[in-house]
């Protein structure tokens, strides 16, 4: 019935140096939101650093995309690959970034499963922050998809006309509307029990929303029914607005439906995300 | 009573058909432990769900220092700290990354988070591991990370949900070792626990729960008067003494004798009117009074009542039944 003694080679807990780690020291202020958020994509960034092989995704996936659709396709649609290209290169950066921004929804709901959520949502800080720190982390992994393609696309001919600053321009758009399109896996994330019905549901969308769009083809070609949806998606008004960007003419009535586009969807899944994290 | 830590009223919690909570009232006194004792599924984590500002309440009122959870939930999550059954830290981070993140997230400056993480994980015995993946760490030493975490910020009040499930028993008894010297320094443990004996040796009260609801509260005395004070196991050398074994215990100790499956082993409920001492003179004077006849006793321990005792005498029901509404 008596206390068991510690064996003296392991850690046997000590009132002297715990208490000094306990003593009242005054607590910090409360970090602000910018802070947290900058702390969570660290986080996002040493988990990146920890599982480097899970950069597959952004490197050789675009690299494999590229290569694949450019030589498959080129002959038959634009008389050569090389000709192909300056159409499919921004499109393909486009469906590729696009497909990888579901990893976030996975991540997220791989963390729900753990303890560590918990915690966090434990902590007085700015709620969102959380969620904008794993979008931090995946903004890296979408501009390394983005620069994998943009070089290998220089490499095969690829010359966009509007020079390096369209190039930088049509990725910074392209970044953009990533994170806003984001929280829609943030959501799902979190409203969904395993990470394959998250990967499910994300197939579900982004397979349709890259196809039919106007990355391969010009949409004129298309059946009049078809051309209604693929006009309506939003990929085609990204694709068109990083194209016209590369291409040194920005059509600026896209770019304006883009981040009109953008700013709704932080808006509603934004919310709905939020509403989600506080009820889990 | 001195200042509350925690105060519910009527705490409801419902998942689908289960009332997991279902009108829980507690009084916790700040400055001490408090155990909350009930088997699995009794609602013991929703409870702290709830109270940690996890979990949106479904009915009642709680309060954390005069801090009603759910309206004031950020002047609550200023003053609590949670450890769950499972480690609420990063698996895939080194022991060093998880505490410097979260001392950042608790507002230290760069510098400072370092500083703070290094103390605590000397403190822990964990200055070795630092730069280890928690997930490469024992079960011992990821609770002690777990619990080096929750106390970054000194809290007022530390939930341990189960901290012990699960440990060998050297690293149990740090867990228990370490939340002594977090109370003493001033901080309210609300600990949940399915083991009686761990209740009984940190907690100054405990409240017994069953499907959701409190079933009896009071110090671990009061509890254990209530329910007996455990029972004398003996394992003798000669299985045909049994029969005599079993008439002088039951003289002795004035209870029940129960003949265990082994045909040299018997079991004696006693009472020892709530106190162990009690308990453990008379469990003395019965093995005096087997020797004196002769019989031989090879083994013997005097057991704590078990969780299931403690609920077969508070609610006729075992603590394994499934809770059935």
């Amino acid at each position: 019935m008596s206390t068991a003694t510690e064996n003296p080679t392991t850690y046997a807990p000590a009132a002297e140096t715990l208490g000094t780690v306990l003593a009242p020291s005054k607590k910090p202020p409360r970090p602000s939101a910018w802070s947290a958020s900058m702390t969570f994509g660290w986080r996002a960034m040493l988990k990146i650093k920890h599982v480097p092989e899970q950069l597959f995704d952004v490197t050789a996936f675009p690299l494999m995309m590229t290569l694949m659709f450019t030589y498959l396709f080129g002959g038959a649609l634009a008389g050569s690959p090389t000709e192909y290209l300056q159409y499919l290169l921004p499109g393909i950066m486009v469906t590729s970034v696009v497909m990888i921004t579901m990893y976030t929804g996975v991540e997220v709901n791989k963390d729900i499963e753990k303890g560590v959520f918990d915690r966090f949502r434990t902590l007085p800080i700015w709620r969102p922050s959380t969620m904008i720190g794993y979008l931090l982390g995946d903004i890296l992994r979408y501009t390394m998809a983005s620069t994998v393609i943009l070089l290998v696309g220089l490499v095969l001919g690829f010359r966009p006309q509007g020079g390096l600053a369209g190039a930088v321009g049509g990725v910074l758009v392209l970044l953009g509307f990533s994170f806003a399109f984001s929280w829609i896996w943030t959501m799902f994330g979190l409203m969904l029990r395993s990470e394959k019905s998250v990967m499910g549901i994300s197939m579900l969308v982004l397979m349709p929303l890259t196809f039919l769009s106007n990355v391969y083809v010009q949409p004129a070609t298309m059946p009049g029914w078809l051309q209604v949806f693929v006009n309506a998606n939003p990929i085609t008004h990204l694709v068109a607005s990083v194209r016209s960007l590369m291409a040194g003419t920005p059509d600026f009535g896209e770019l304006t439906w883009v981040l009109v586009a953008s700013v709704l969807m932080i808006a509603v899944f934004g919310t709905l995300t939020m509403r989600l994290y506080n009820r889990k | 009573m001195p200042d509350l830590a925690i105060q519910t009223s009527g705490l409801v919690k419902v998942f689908g058909e289960t009332r997991a909570v279902d009108g829980l009232d507690l009084q916790v006194p700040a400055g001490a432990v408090y155990g909350v004792l009930g088997p699995n599924g009794a609602g013991k984590t929703t409870a702290v769900r709830m109270l940690a500002t996890l979990l949106r309440p479904d009915g009642g009122e709680a309060t954390v220092f005069g801090h009603d959870v759910v309206r004031e939930a950020d002047a609550v999550r200023s003053r609590v700290s949670l450890t769950g059954q499972y480690a609420s830290v990063d698996e895939e981070m080194t022991g060093a990354e998880n505490l410097i993140l979260l001392a950042r997230l608790l507002g230290h400056r760069k510098p400072a988070a370092r500083e703070r993480a290094a103390q605590l994980l000397e403190a822990f015995g964990l200055s070795e591991a630092a730069g280890r993946q928690v997930k490469t760490y024992s079960g011992g030493m990821r609770r002690r990370i777990d619990i080096a975490a929750s106390i970054l910020n000194t809290p007022e009040l530390l939930f341990l949900d189960e901290p012990t499930t699960g440990l060998d028993p050297r690293s149990r008894n740090q867990v228990w070792d370490i939340v002594r010297i977090v109370v003493a320094h001033g901080t309210t443990v609300l600990l949940t626990t399915q083991y009686l004996e761990e209740a009984d040796r940190l907690a100054g009260r405990i409240a017994v729960i069953d499907r959701g609801k409190v079933i009896a509260e009071g110090t671990p005395g009061e509890l254990k008067s209530s329910v007996g004070a455990g029972a004398v196991h003996v394992r003798l050398r000669d299985a045909a003494t049994r029969p005599d074994a079993e008439r002088v215990l039951t003289e002795a100790l004035d209870a029940t004798v129960y003949l265990d499956a082994d045909p040299v082993a018997l079991t004696a409920r006693i009472t020892g009117n709530g106190r162990e001492a009690a308990a453990a003179e008379q469990a003395s004077r019965a093995l005096a009074r087997l020797a004196e006849a002769g019989i031989v006793v090879d083994d013997f321990s005097l057991g704590q009542p078990s969780l299931d005792e403690v609920f077969l005498a508070l609610t006729d029901h075992p603590a394994a039944e499934e809770a059935a509404a």
